[in-house]
């Protein structure tokens, strides 16, 4: 099942939110939606949900659209707001029960998915606390259950890893991927190592506009530029190296410079030859690979 | 639908502010219909239970606001009203849910005064003489009346993610209209006075009072609930 969103924009009163929002996610692929705060994401999921409507624009779902029909495309995806919002008052398989029956499950198949999305989540072990006692994490899973709870062909998923430490990020990406692989995920972020960890495809919204829309390696080639470091013992001058064919040198101290190129292996070379020449001790050069970090700061950075 | 209305009936006697609002309700009825000198029927003499019926509104224009004060300004604040939203529940469904959980405690907390009954039933001289017809009306109004105040609770609940907002609202409009009308058409006399009066809780539930239960006052109570409803669910729906 494919989610499309067409050429949404939204305005809250005089401040323009979105504009001329548009991409699409596939079955079989987790989309990483990036920007940075007040970018746009949370409000462009709301839509996709059918939360809020568009000033202008359509999310179709299958061919069908969440403006006119809200209610019948609601059953087919599983949102996760931003935030978490959950009730406190209610134990685990209480709420997911409830939940369940909003979506029109019953009996012994609402009983079934409930016990499935807590064994997938990992809430067995805390099915008897209320959702008020549980650690962050534990409410994230418990979040993330109800969006399976009703097993939608569509899971979007604002933020979904906000607050969690090390080892629960670890197992929620580990989750997320494995629910990624029959379904149309679609996880908005702002942590950069989450999308690299999990994501098949990056859409980058900056002001509400779209910046980058592409297959996460793509986009990585596409902003081909590669940083090299050098260190040495003995103090260095960039002046060394003027026309080795970098684009940009940085004096990060007296000892190490770091040079931006498109042709790291020729600039290696080059670097290599210089230090020789000049008779100096090598003692570091590495080359970094273009993060998804630098393209997103460059992307969004005015 | 019925999943949600469970669930708020069940919020509101899992939580100690339902029995604290349930407490208050009798006790302080209790106090005035058989300890207060003033207002005691053992003191007043005749088998009738008019110190409960007159008060009772005055108590629900402040407990109605209580309870149903939460019931959508919580949601909002909570963010789980965004869950409710994205369901595939229909703003109608959860606004009747909410609403139908509203009157389901009114009833709760009216059934106990029934014991009343019974008492001044017992205490009458001979036993039973009592105006069955003029107190069974009274208790059709006075579920009315709460039914209306929920109704407008829920709408001032529905206009902010304040609880104490929604509160204060809801009490001041309960107040205008339980009480509102009939001073204004006592400033003004003459026609308009008549419909100013009309358009008071007062002037209807007195009537009910009567034993009689006539379709004019009827069709007010079911007309200004619905009226309150479907200004709820005009808020509610927008997006």
């Amino acid at each position: 099942m494919s989610i499309e969103i067409n050429s949404l924009s939204k305005r809250f009163g005089h401040q323009k939110v979105l504009t001329d929002v548009c991409f699409q996610a596939k079955k079989g692929q987790i989309l990483g939606f990036l920007g940075p705060n007040g970018a746009g994401k949370s409000t462009t999921m709301k839509i996709a949900t059918g939360y809020l409507s568009p000033d202008a624009g359509d999310v179709l779902v299958n061919g069908i659209s969440v403006n006119r029909h809200p209610k019948a495309i609601s059953k087919l995806i599983g949102y996760l707001p931003e935030h978490n919002p959950l009730y406190p008052d209610l134990y685990i398989p209480e709420f997911l029960t409830f939940m369940g029956g909003l979506y029109q499950l019953r009996g012994t198949q609402l009983k079934e998915r409930v016990k499935t999305v807590m064994e997938q989540c990992g809430l067995m072990p805390e099915k008897t606390k209320k959702i008020g006692q549980l650690s962050k994490g534990f409410r994230q899973r418990v979040g993330l259950a109800k969006s399976l709870v009703h097993d939608p062909e569509i899971i979007i998923l604002d933020e979904p890893t906000s607050g969690l430490d090390p080892n629960q990020l670890l197992e929620i990406r580990k989750l997320i991927k494995s629910i990624g692989q029959d379904k149309t995920l679609i996880i908005s972020t702002h942590i950069m190592q989450e999308v690299e960890a999990v994501c098949e495809k990056t859409v980058i919204i900056h002001k509400g506009k779209i910046v980058a829309n592409e297959l996460l390696h793509k986009l990585k080639s596409a902003h081909g530029e590669f940083t090299l470091l050098l260190q040495t013992e003995e103090n260095l001058d960039p002046g060394w190296f003027e026309g080795l064919g970098f684009l940009n040198c940085e004096v990060k101290n007296t000892r190490s410079l770091l040079f931006t190129c498109t042709d790291p292996t020729g600039l290696k070379k080059s670097l290599m030859k210089q230090v020789q020449e000049r008779n100096l001790s090598l003692s570091n050069l590495s080359q970094k690979e273009n993060s998804l970090e630098t393209i997103f700061y460059r992307l969004t950075k005015n | 639908m019925w999943r949600l209305f469970l669930k708020e009936v069940n919020a509101f006697f899992n939580h100690l502010t339902g029995y604290l609002i349930l407490c208050v309700f009798l006790v302080s009825l209790g106090l005035i219909v058989w300890v207060f000198p003033g207002t005691s029927v053992l003191d007043y003499g005749y088998a009738d239970l008019d110190p409960l019926f007159s008060y009772t509104p005055f108590v629900f224009i402040f407990l109605v606001p209580a309870v149903t004060m939460r019931m959508l300004a919580e949601e909002k604040k909570a963010g789980t009203w965004e869950l409710l939203k994205t369901s595939p529940l229909r703003d109608h469904q959860i606004i009747l849910a909410k609403y139908m959980a509203a009157l389901v405690l009114i009833i709760f907390t009216l059934l106990p005064t029934l014991i009343y009954y019974f008492s001044v039933v017992q205490l009458g001289d001979p036993v039973g003489n009592i105006d069955s017809a003029g107190f069974f009306g009274s208790y059709i109004g006075l579920f009315l009346v709460g039914a209306l105040f929920s109704s407008i609770g829920l709408f001032s609940s529905a206009l902010t993610s304040n609880q104490v907002v929604a509160f204060v609202i809801a009490v001041f409009t309960c107040f205008l209209i339980h009480g509102g009308f009939g001073a204004l058409a006592e400033l003004q006399p003459g026609q308009v006075a008549l419909i100013l009066e009309e358009l008071g809780v007062i002037y209807h539930y007195d009537q009910m009072g009567r034993g009689v239960i006539a379709s004019n006052n009827l069709f007010y109570f079911v007309g200004m609930i619905l009226s309150w409803l479907i200004l709820t669910w005009m808020v509610v729906s927008k997006k």
